[in-house]
């Protein structure tokens, strides 16, 4: 069996979740013996190099990379491709597409070449980016495709889809001869918003990967302040806006509590201007993007780690802190708040309960130590290989029905 | 000759509110009113009503027909408040004579482990309560959840009861049957009544389990195998909570059906009896001398007390509120105290398990709360703001 899979960097060179699932999902089906065709798109030549160190560290045999140049990224939105786009100044031109959506079609173009001279029996194709390139691949081969919604557009827009970006995400569930979604909570959006039959669809919940525990300075701050974290992308998806009426709520009464916002994005500048108003520039801290194990060490120096998400389709970053040995209190309107049951759930507009609960975390050392015994021990079950293996039983029902 | 002992324990405890840190200093109403009154009107409706009716039915029957209940004070209060009905059932079954009411905590509580003053000034509000609703003194005492050590046996010998209830823990047991009556060394005085658990949870667990390899459950099965404990047992122990009537087993399982034909199918064996755990004690002798060091109860597969004080949370907050008595009892607050004590109540620490990936389905079904966690920030905000009514009722002794 071998899957043409159009996926995304690994981490550290790709930034959030979509990254970490496409790593997480490799090894996994790598483990389970699925030879692996890995399509990406990439800017940086650099990352080339890194990325096979990270292949063959993992050990990763089974699997063939093919790159190419594009400029897509993740999550990206039309306004930020054209950022990338003219930062590279003319050079880009003639190479990139001018805009998102051309640059979507060229890559699918480049992803037809591929598929056109090699083997496999089913194509695989994560997030919305790809699923053109997915559908081209399905065209000139015959193979069944199989769509991975880790987002919607409706996470991402706050229920004020960009129609271009709908389009192309329900065209490729359409195509799809099945559809994986990472939650109940996504395929509630997939049934609803883009009218597809719930029988296409299945659900395979993310997992997070077990690293040995880094080696740990326990951070300065810590010494005379209690932390809380928000860890991920600040844009309006993510709910650092609630995360920060709530940590307004909690500086009045705790004097020695800091806030830690560990991400950049597009709602940045609000943020900073809010915490500014609010009086609250010595209790907010920015740590900007961060990487591999400051990421760790991020959640280790926090005494809660908080998802306020306005709409998460998973949220693998719940997992990894309760991996760290951190409580965390996530969105209920998260895919994540279906498979864990050691944490603390809220709803993301209800800051009192937010704010509430990251007081009760604070104030009550028998809370904190519950939850990361309890959490630590819930989080050491999930396996990227379990993920993998329903991916595979997806392989064989789309490929049973081909033949 | 086999008697058979029927006990039923019906309890509800005041559920708290989700009592925000917002709330603490400003509402000093903890409880759930709306839901206390929907679950006291809805296992009214479900189990005590026509579980009290079926009952009724058979003592008038069969005039063999003997059993015995515990009620909790603060299931009586919910009574009174929401469901008058169903206690005037209960007054009914009191008037037959052949229903024996038995001793507990008020409150349910697990005082017998943390305060023995507290303890015993609950037991007798209890039992003050026991003798104004069913005009009956208790002479028989059963502790929260089968609750049992040699030092709480003690304590209740020197309160003066005939006998106690336990649970018939193999690991207590070992070789000898829960079929006799037993006492425990450090209390010669009075007998020990041991749950049969095997045949009380073939009724209480696993009548609708349809995995179970004696499925479906008839009462002239089940009559035959009590029946089997002729010759070598005195007394068989059936105690479950009377939520398996109608609660637990729903009604469209059979269970009452069983219950109403149970009596007869027993009776048709012509050594049996029925008794009251008052007329056991009396009847019986004690077989042999029990000694039990570390607690037990009738609770999960453990039988131990790790769903009420199994992690971190739960001792925290049942640390905190007993280490108030002292306070709270000097305030001469009423109110409070009451607040106090209805805090104590066993299942707010119940509702704080985390032990749920074993045998967690019990636990998940009667958790009112999203999590345990919820369940010890919402009690944990209340406390604190007992923590405020008291500094204020201690200003005003001083003044």
């Amino acid at each position: 069996m071998r899957v043409l899979m159009f996926g995304w960097e690994f981490p550290p060179f790709s930034k959030g979740g979509l990254g970490t699932a496409c790593h997480g999902l490799v090894k996994g089906l790598s483990h389970n013996g699925v030879n692996i065709l890995l399509v990406l798109p990439s800017y940086n030549g650099e990352s080339q190099i890194s990325n096979l160190n990270i292949i063959s560290a993992d050990k990763l045999h089974n699997i063939e990379i093919r790159r190419i140049k594009s400029l897509l990224t993740p999550y990206i939105t039309s306004g930020e491709y054209l950022a990338r786009y003219h930062a590279g100044n003319h050079k880009n031109a003639g190479i990139y597409g001018r805009n998102l959506f051309e640059e979507v079609d060229r890559f699918s173009a480049a992803a037809e070449e591929v598929a056109k001279s090699e083997n496999f029996d089913v194509i695989h194709a994560h997030d919305w980016l790809t699923y053109e390139a997915g559908i081209a691949a399905k065209k000139i081969s015959n193979k069944p495709l199989i769509v991975h919604v880790h987002a919607t557009e409706f996470d991402r827009s706050g229920d004020n889809p960009n129609p271009h970006v709908y389009w192309v995400e329900k065209h490729g569930m359409e195509q799809a001869d099945a559809i994986i979604a990472v939650s109940d909570y996504t395929k509630r959006k997939i049934v609803h918003h883009y009218g597809i039959a719930p029988g296409k669809i299945t659900v395979v919940h993310n997992s997070v990967e077990h690293k040995p525990a880094i080696s740990y300075v326990p951070s300065k701050l810590r010494e005379t302040d209690k932390i809380v974290l928000f860890l991920g992308r600040i844009t309006l998806q993510k709910g650092p806006d609630y995360f920060l009426y709530a940590a307004n709520m909690v500086a009045k009464r705790f004097p020695n509590v800091k806030f830690l916002l560990a991400g950049t994005g597009d709602m940045e500048p609000f943020i900073i201007e809010k915490a500014v108003e609010m009086g609250l520039m010595d209790r907010v801290l920015f740590t900007g993007f961060l990487t591999g194990p400051d990421i760790d060490k991020a959640y280790r120096m926090a005494d809660l780690y908080v998802m306020p998400s306005v709409s998460e389709p998973f949220g693998i970053t719940a997992l990894e802190a309760m991996a760290n040995g951190t409580p965390v209190l996530i969105s209920r309107q998260s895919g994540v708040s279906e498979v864990i049951r050691n944490c603390l759930k809220a709803d993301f507009w209800d800051v009192h309960d937010i704010a509430g609960k990251m007081i009760s975390v604070l104030e009550h050392p028998a809370l904190k130590e519950t939850m990361q015994e309890e959490g630590g021990r819930e989080v050491s079950k999930f396996s990227w290989n379990d993920s993998s293996r329903k991916c595979e039983e997806v392989y064989a029902k789309v490929m049973s029905k081909a033949w | 000759m086999v008697s058979i002992c029927f006990y039923f324990q019906v309890h509800q405890p005041f559920r708290l509110k989700k009592y925000s840190v917002f709330d603490v200093g400003h509402n000093h109403n903890y409880f759930d009113e709306h839901r206390n009154e929907k679950e006291m009107k809805k296992i009214a409706g479900k189990c005590y009503l026509p579980a009290n009716s079926v009952m009724l039915d058979l003592l008038k029957k069969h005039p063999e027909f003997k059993i015995a209940y515990c009620i909790s004070g603060t299931a009586i209060e919910q009574m009174r408040q929401y469901a008058p009905e169903a206690l005037e059932s209960f007054r009914k079954l009191a008037k037959t004579g052949r229903v024996e009411f038995l001793n507990e905590t008020y409150y349910h509580t697990l005082s017998s482990i943390y305060s023995q003053d507290e303890f015993k000034r609950q037991v007798e509000k209890h039992k003050q309560m026991v003798e104004d609703e069913f005009g009956q003194t208790p002479r028989v005492f059963r502790n929260t959840e089968l609750i049992f050590n040699n030092e709480i046996a003690n304590t209740v010998m020197n309160m003066g009861y005939d006998a106690m209830l336990a649970e018939g823990v193999d690991r207590i047991l070992q070789w000898r049957s829960p079929n006799f009556l037993y006492s425990a060394v450090s209390a010669p005085k009075i007998k020990l009544l041991l749950k049969n658990y095997k045949l009380s949870d073939d009724i209480a667990f696993r009548f609708s389990e349809r995995s179970w390899v004696d499925w479906p459950l008839t009462a002239p099965k089940f009559a035959n195998w009590l029946s089997a404990a002729n010759g070598n047992g005195h007394v068989v122990n059936l105690f479950m909570d009377y939520e398996t009537f109608g609660e637990h087993q729903w009604e469209s399982t059979g269970i009452f059906d069983f219950l109403r034909s149970l009596p007869q199918e027993l009776l048709k064996h012509p050594h049996n009896d029925f008794v009251t755990p008052s007329e056991a004690a009396a009847r019986y002798p004690a077989a042999s001398e029990l000694d039990i060091h570390h607690l037990i109860s009738w609770a999960d597969i453990e039988r131990d007390l790790s769903a009420w004080l199994g992690n971190k949370m739960q001792k925290a907050a049942i640390e905190q509120i007993y280490a108030m008595e002292k306070d709270i009892l000097e305030s001469g607050d009423e109110k409070l105290i009451d607040d106090w004590r209805k805090l104590q109540t066993s299942d707010h620490f119940y509702y704080m398990c985390t032990k749920w990936f074993a045998d967690g389905d019990v636990h998940k079904y009667f958790n009112p709360y999203e999590s345990p966690y919820e369940g010890f920030i919402w009690y944990m905000n209340v406390l604190n703001d007992i923590k405020i009514r008291l500094k204020e009722a201690k200003k005003k002794v001083v003044a």
